[in-house]
């Protein structure tokens, strides 16, 4: 079956900067995202987990979006945007798909 | 003093306050015992709810009157300035960062909500009443503190080449309609247009269960007290330790002025004495994350949640009521 070459962006960041995350995708162009809550983890700003928080302070998701090679340099600048400040991490991977006209 | 001590005695033996401390020590022993988060979101929704109706209910049987919207005023001036004097604090205590300390000083001018539905707890077992507008008081404290905390970023870090904090109108919306302050106004207002009436009405499902929602709610309080004290106690210094509870006698003096001067009740006084004297842990931190990302949460959750609110729920309320009593002669 054809399949055709695409990026895709992981992006995990703090759920506060979710709405702005996925405004700032869809200015850039980005049509589609899944947002993924993330149970638990470590990192360079310490440990964090979804127990028990009444508070979204310390919580964190998972928001991945496969786009056309070509966009990622402009979602990429609009995610750093706000990133920059804080904690997050962003990682682009080559993958396959079917159906190239729906990114 | 005698008094004091009696209450504080009696405090520390109430269900609620030995919840909490199960799941505070069964946290630093690394115990597997946790709440999932729907489940804690959802016992959060029910007390600010139920404690909202009941406020409004009772601003409906006992009538408005004028030191309600001075009791706001107060309210939010409090709120405004509790953070000066706890960055002034801060600065001269501890070695903290300007950012850091207008994030922690931002936890300590806004409310904690769950103390002040503990403290209410306190006085109707104590069979003291309150105002029942004390809600919308709590509510109204939420926000200002973190502007508060943002000016003081921009005034004092700008000399110290210190990033600002940033403040837009979308996060002004956030912290203006958090959900936790449109549901507790939300529910303060039906409960008021419904009075006794509507009370009775759901009386099942927010009065009888109320007590033993809050006593699992604590559980969870405990464990994520707990749980953030075991992973921060290399951040915490003994000048942060001290203003963890300093702090909060300073902002319960200031809540006391202020409840005397409004002629509140002994209840009412006692309440104004423990949001004062509260720090946030629901909508501050969640706002400091966007607006001052720079400041560690670690410390201020840590202190606002793992020693402050601790010493409020144990010591602090049963002060609080006793001076409030001693102050009014109530």
């Amino acid at each position: 079956m054809q399949t055709h070459r695409a990026k895709r962006v992981e992006i995990t960041i703090e759920a506060v900067m979710k709405r702005r995350l996925t405004e700032a995708l869809e200015e850039a162009g980005v049509v589609g995202y899944t947002i993924t809550p993330v149970l638990g983890g470590s990192g360079r700003s310490g440990k964090w987990s979804r127990e028990g928080q009444v508070s979204r302070a310390t919580g964190m998701v998972n928001v991945v979006c496969i786009i056309r090679p070509e966009r990622l340099e402009p979602l990429l600048e609009a995610a750093f945007a706000i990133l920059e400040r804080h904690i997050g991490v962003v990682n682009v991977t080559d993958c396959e798909v079917l159906r190239a006209e729906r990114f | 003093m005698d008094g004091i001590l009696a209450l504080a005695a009696e405090n520390l033996i109430s269900p609620v306050t030995l919840f909490f401390a199960l799941g505070f020590a069964a946290a630093l022993a690394r115990s597997e015992l946790s709440v999932p988060e729907a489940i804690a979101k959802g016992m959060s929704l029910y007390l600010l709810l139920a404690i909202g109706f009941k406020g409004g209910a009772s601003l409906a049987e006992h009538g408005v009157d004028a030191t309600l919207g001075l009791s706001l005023v107060a309210g939010l001036l409090l709120s405004f300035t509790m953070p000066l004097v706890a960055f002034g604090l801060l600065r001269v205590m501890t070695g903290l960062s300007v950012v850091d300390s207008a994030a922690v000083a931002a936890h300590y001018g806004s409310i904690s909500i769950v103390t002040f539905v503990a403290a209410s707890s306190v006085l109707t077992a104590a069979g003291i009443e309150a105002e029942g507008y004390m809600v919308a008081v709590a509510a109204i404290m939420e926000a200002p503190a973190i502007l508060s905390a943002l000016w003081l970023v921009a005034r004092v870090g700008k000399d110290k080449d210190q990033q600002g904090g940033d403040m837009n109108s979308g996060l002004l919306r956030e912290i203006l309609l958090n959900g936790s302050i449109v549901l507790l106004i939300g529910s303060f207002a039906i409960g008021a247009a419904t009075g006794q009436e509507g009370l009775a009405k759901i009386e099942a499902f927010i009065v009888a269960p109320f007590m033993g929602v809050l006593c699992l709610f604590l559980l969870d309080m405990g464990l994520v007290a707990g749980r953030g004290l075991r992973e921060a106690r290399g951040l915490l210094r003994p000048g942060l330790l001290a203003f963890g509870i300093l702090m909060p006698l300073t902002g319960a003096a200031f809540g006391a002025l202020a409840g005397l001067g409004l002629g509140l009740s002994t209840g009412g006084v006692a309440l104004m004495m423990t949001l004062s004297a509260s720090a946030s842990y629901i909508a501050v931190p969640a706002a400091m994350r966007v607006a001052l990302p720079e400041a560690k949460p670690a410390i201020y959750l840590t202190l606002a949640l793992g020693i402050t609110f601790p010493f409020n729920l144990t010591l602090g309320i049963p002060i609080y009521m006793a001076v409030a009593q001693a102050l009014t002669g109530g």
